[in-house]
């Protein structure tokens, strides 16, 4: 494997993929300059790249004109809430799916994939009518509901293969030094999981923060979260882009961020381990 | 491990989940499926009545349908192929070394992690906007006459946004399954005196076709579902330009209140997205066993 | 104390009975390798003598104590896995402290145990570290430290050395009999390879298929085989087995000579052959001789250098007194 790359070559490449990524990223480049910018420079033609007057008042207003931190936390609340409950849900059917596998383990995990295949919006007039009459529309509780449910597949399958990963030994060798269940659980299983499951949380908070079927149709002005929020900017008054783009910028650095972190996981996660 | 006692308290501890899902998904299906028989219209309550397939005949022979059946399939097809092609190119890029490789990495990763509202209304104003779009600013500078995207190609522009949002995944899940190649494979296939495009075709295509199948498998999952792009962007028009068959059985259902077409609607997605699934859960089915 | 008794031991997996009802008594401090080819039941057995499988049928006795129903934990058995299952997240120190603290033992006590074991095992320096962080060697080790500071009753190895090159599984084949001469502490020892059985044994048990086909000391099995497939089996190179008209000549269906019990000559002897390929060890010479009229070549010990070429024609003598006969089930004539 030793065997060098020409410095010519690998100089080409260089160029090539710097050029290439930054074309992919300039759409979220673009909205984080604008978002420091005047409305009048957003628009301005020829645009200005990076002399223009930098200014926060953008951000400013977007709190004060439609309470911001209000819709920010509800995204907080709606997607952490449904991790949590997921993951509650969650760990007990993979612990017991990877240790203790009966002949309709793997039957059972298709079957559990095969709901997420369904469509929302094969269900979206019994779920809203539902939510209608339990008086669950327009609330965060609803939502975590329904993201939970969404989600809890993807929860079960991405913990699933972790469990798998620990090996068999490990358990049997803390039974063999007298552990009972309880501190095999505490001492050895918990901390040889943890770091797959702190992986699943990352990707399902990232999937349920930008869930945009559910939370659009099943929210109005109350427990809208960031994408339903973001979506009403879609009617636009006056001079906005700095606006929106400030607006957009807090709704995406937080799980920009995130997804950074969870790059490889995030294979894992959304080919339900078919690709590692 | 395997013991009586664990084997109950196993069982004990799958329930709440399944019970959950089965919940989700038979309660719902069951609704759909009967309001789908029904006459009932959320502006008319109390006059339901059984009316057996009429809502599937109106839904099936509106000419709304074949509009947005076409439109689903030019969206899933098109974003599909820039997706698999770019990531593809993209993926064999990024395997090769440069300086900055993590970095560029982060940077084309990126648009998969926005939400499906930002980057269609980022998309919509500051770049196809015919008059601010950056877009237009560039073509005015070419000398060129703006173009008007969202009206003019609806569809192609939201193949567009959609495919931007998705080519990281592509890119990320191919840029893992090449970086899995193993290396003595392609060594060999150097030894054997095949070139680069040889060992393309023969080795890394191969390798990759399980990958791509996947990308395939799992977008279209997702793309028949796109929703939120075009609920901000052009609200399904003009007419019924951009209308996908989620938009459809949504503005059935909750813009005309029209629970029984909507529903017939539904069952018709349901059966559709389960033509897909079937290859896809095979596919992943398979991997299990291996 | 150490002393394990298996009566009427089954197992089946649903309807495949993979060990058939088997008595076997290991007596105190006795070395005992269970040996044969892979998926004979070896393992098995070994975890049905720890607790980690249920028993299909019958009874384990250790100490004379019903032991068939009670937990691995409270058998009183240490053991060290294939794979040696460290847990990962642990330094050195932690794990081989894990069973005392399980045990509840006072920490002073633990760690004279943890210095004791570290000491005798060369792992003082390497103490805080993480397992990850060693050698396939030395994590051998700490799985047998480990095992060690338990004081358990008696050890259970798990082909603990498969996963070690050659090299380096000599010298831990060596530890473990030493230690088993410093603490005289039962050891049963599952392994398929029988270089392992034969030089650590006080007792091998020869298995095949789930059935016990012989039990003795290395020399009993190596001197008087049970059955063809124990001829075939101990021993290496392997016993050369030979059947038809040579074989009846001796009043036998199948008739059996060690490579090392042959004699080698260019002049004559009983059999002539034609000499194949020859591995030169310094100390011996093997010759791979094809007899004519026979299908398998017949593998020969030459002792030291012995210069014959591919080609050459030899001629073979057996030595009467290491001839072993077969009769038509395979059985040893006496």
């Amino acid at each position: 494997m030793a065997r060098s790359v020409s410095t010519r070559r690998k100089l080409i490449t260089t160029l090539a993929a710097w050029a290439i990524g930054i074309a992919i990223f300039f759409p979220i480049l673009w909205t984080i300059l604008t978002s420091f910018k005047t409305e009048a420079a957003a628009i301005a033609d020829p645009p200005v790249w990076f002399n223009f007057h930098w200014t926060l008042d953008n951000y400013v207003t977007v709190q004060e004109r439609s309470n911001y931190f209000r819709h920010f936390m509800n995204s907080v609340i709606i997607s952490g809430g449904s991790t949590l409950l997921g993951l509650i849900i969650a760990v007990p059917a993979a612990w017991s799916m990877a240790f203790v596998p009966a002949k309709r383990t793997k039957d059972v995990l298709m079957w559990m994939l095969s709901t997420k295949m369904l469509p929302p919006v094969g269900v979206l007039v019994p779920i809203y009518l539902l939510f209608r009459d339990l008086g669950l529309l327009d609330t965060r509780i609803g939502l975590v509901i329904v993201l939970t449910l969404i989600n809890l597949p993807i929860i079960v399958w991405m913990l699933y293969t972790y469990f798998k990963e620990i090996p068999g030994e490990i358990l049997e060798a803390a039974r063999m030094d007298g552990a009972s269940l309880r501190s095999e659980i505490i001492h050895v299983l918990t901390p040889m999981a943890i770091p797959g499951m702190a992986s699943t949380v990352l990707l399902n908070i990232i999937l349920a923060w930008n869930e945009a079927f559910w939370t659009l149709n099943l929210t109005a002005a109350k427990a809208a979260p960031l994408t339903a929020f973001i979506a009403s900017y879609s009617s636009p008054e006056g001079l906005f882009y700095a606006k929106l783009s400030a607006a957009s910028t807090m709704a995406i650095a937080p799980i920009l961020i995130m997804g950074w972190f969870s790059q490889k996981q995030l294979v894992r996660g959304l080919t339900f381990g078919a690709v590692k | 491990m395997a013991t009586k006692h664990s084997r109950m308290s196993a069982r004990l501890m799958i329930s709440p989940a399944v019970l959950l899902l089965l919940g989700w998904m038979l309660i719902p299906l069951s609704m759909t499926l009967y309001f789908s028989f029904l006459r009932y219209n959320l502006l008319m309550p109390g006059m339901e009545e059984f009316t057996g397939l009429t809502n599937y005949r109106y839904f099936l022979t509106d000419p709304a349908f074949f509009a947005a059946l076409w439109n689903t399939i030019a969206l899933v097809v098109g974003v599909l192929v820039v997706t698999v092609i770019g990531g593809i190119l993209l993926a064999l890029l990024l395997d090769q070394p440069f300086f900055g490789q993590g970095i560029v990495r982060i940077l084309v990763i990126a648009p998969f992690f926005v939400m499906p509202t930002v980057s269609a209304l980022v998309w919509k104003n500051m770049f196809m906007n015919p008059v601010n779009g950056l877009f237009a600013h560039a073509a005015k500078a070419l000398g060129l006459q703006p173009f008007d995207f969202l009206s003019a190609a609806p569809l192609g522009s939201i193949i567009g946004i959609v495919s931007w949002q998705w080519l990281p995944f592509a890119t990320l899940i191919l840029l893992t399954a090449l970086q899995s190649l193993d290396q003595e494979q392609l060594e060999a296939a150097e030894m054997d005196g095949a070139p680069w495009i040889k060992r393309f075709f023969y080795i890394m295509l191969p390798h990759l076709a399980r990958a791509i199948t996947v990308v395939i498998l799992i977008q279209t999952i997702f793309l028949l579902s796109v929703f939120a792009e075009i609920l901000v962007t052009t609200n399904g028009g003009p007419g019924t330009a951009s209308t996908n068959l989620t938009y459809l059985i949504y503005m059935q259902s909750l813009l005309q209140f029209d629970v029984g077409g909507g529903s017939a609607g539904g069952v018709v997605a349901i059966i559709l997205a389960n033509i897909v699934a079937i290859f896809l859960m095979r596919m992943i089915g398979k991997n299990l066993d291996a | 104390m150490g002393r394990i008794t298996l009566d009427k031991v089954r197992k089946a997996f649903g309807d495949i009975e993979v060990i058939p009802p088997l008595d076997l008594t290991i007596e105190d401090g006795e070395f005992v390798v269970f040996v044969g080819p892979s998926g004979c039941g070896k393992s098995t057995l070994l975890r049905l003598i720890a607790g980690l499988e249920d028993v299909s049928g019958g009874q384990i006795r250790i100490d004379r104590e019903d032991a068939t129903n009670l937990p691995p934990a409270k058998r009183g058995l240490a053991m060290v896995f294939q794979s040696y299952a460290l847990y990962p997240h642990m330094s050195v120190r932690k794990n081989i402290a894990f069973p005392m603290k399980m045990a509840g033992l006072p920490q002073d006590e633990q760690e004279r145990r943890i210095e004791g074991a570290a000491k005798a095992l060369n792992l003082t320096d390497y103490l805080d570290r993480k397992p990850g962080q060693l050698s396939g060697g030395q994590r051998q080790r700490v799985a047998i430290g480990r095992a060690i500071v338990r004081e358990p009753a008696a050890f259970l190895f798990d082909e603990p050395l498969s996963n070690l090159d050659a090299a380096l599984r000599v010298g831990m084949r060596l530890e473990i009999s030493e230690l088993h001469k410093r603490l005289a502490t039962t050891m049963i020892y599952v392994t398929h390879d029988q270089v392992e059985a034969m030089t650590m044994a006080d007792k091998i048990v020869v298995l095949r298929a789930g059935n016990i086909e012989q039990v003795g000391s290395p020399l009993e099995l190596y001197n008087r085989p049970r059955n063809v497939f124990v001829a075939g089996f101990i021993g290496s190179p392997k016993m050369n087995l030979i059947t038809g008209a040579e074989a009846a000549k001796h009043g036998a269906t199948t008739i059996g000579i060690r490579p090392e019990h042959l004699a080698i000559s260019t002049e004559g002897g009983a059999w002539k052959g034609e000499i194949g390929v020859s591995e030169h060890l310094g100390s011996d010479t093997f010759f791979h001789v094809t007899v004519d009229g026979w299908d398998e070549p017949l593998t020969v010990r030459a002792s030291g250098e012995v210069s014959l070429s591919y080609g050459d024609t030899v001629w073979l003598t057996p030595n009467e007194a290491n001839l072993h006969r077969f009769d038509a089930e395979g059985l040893r004539i006496a």
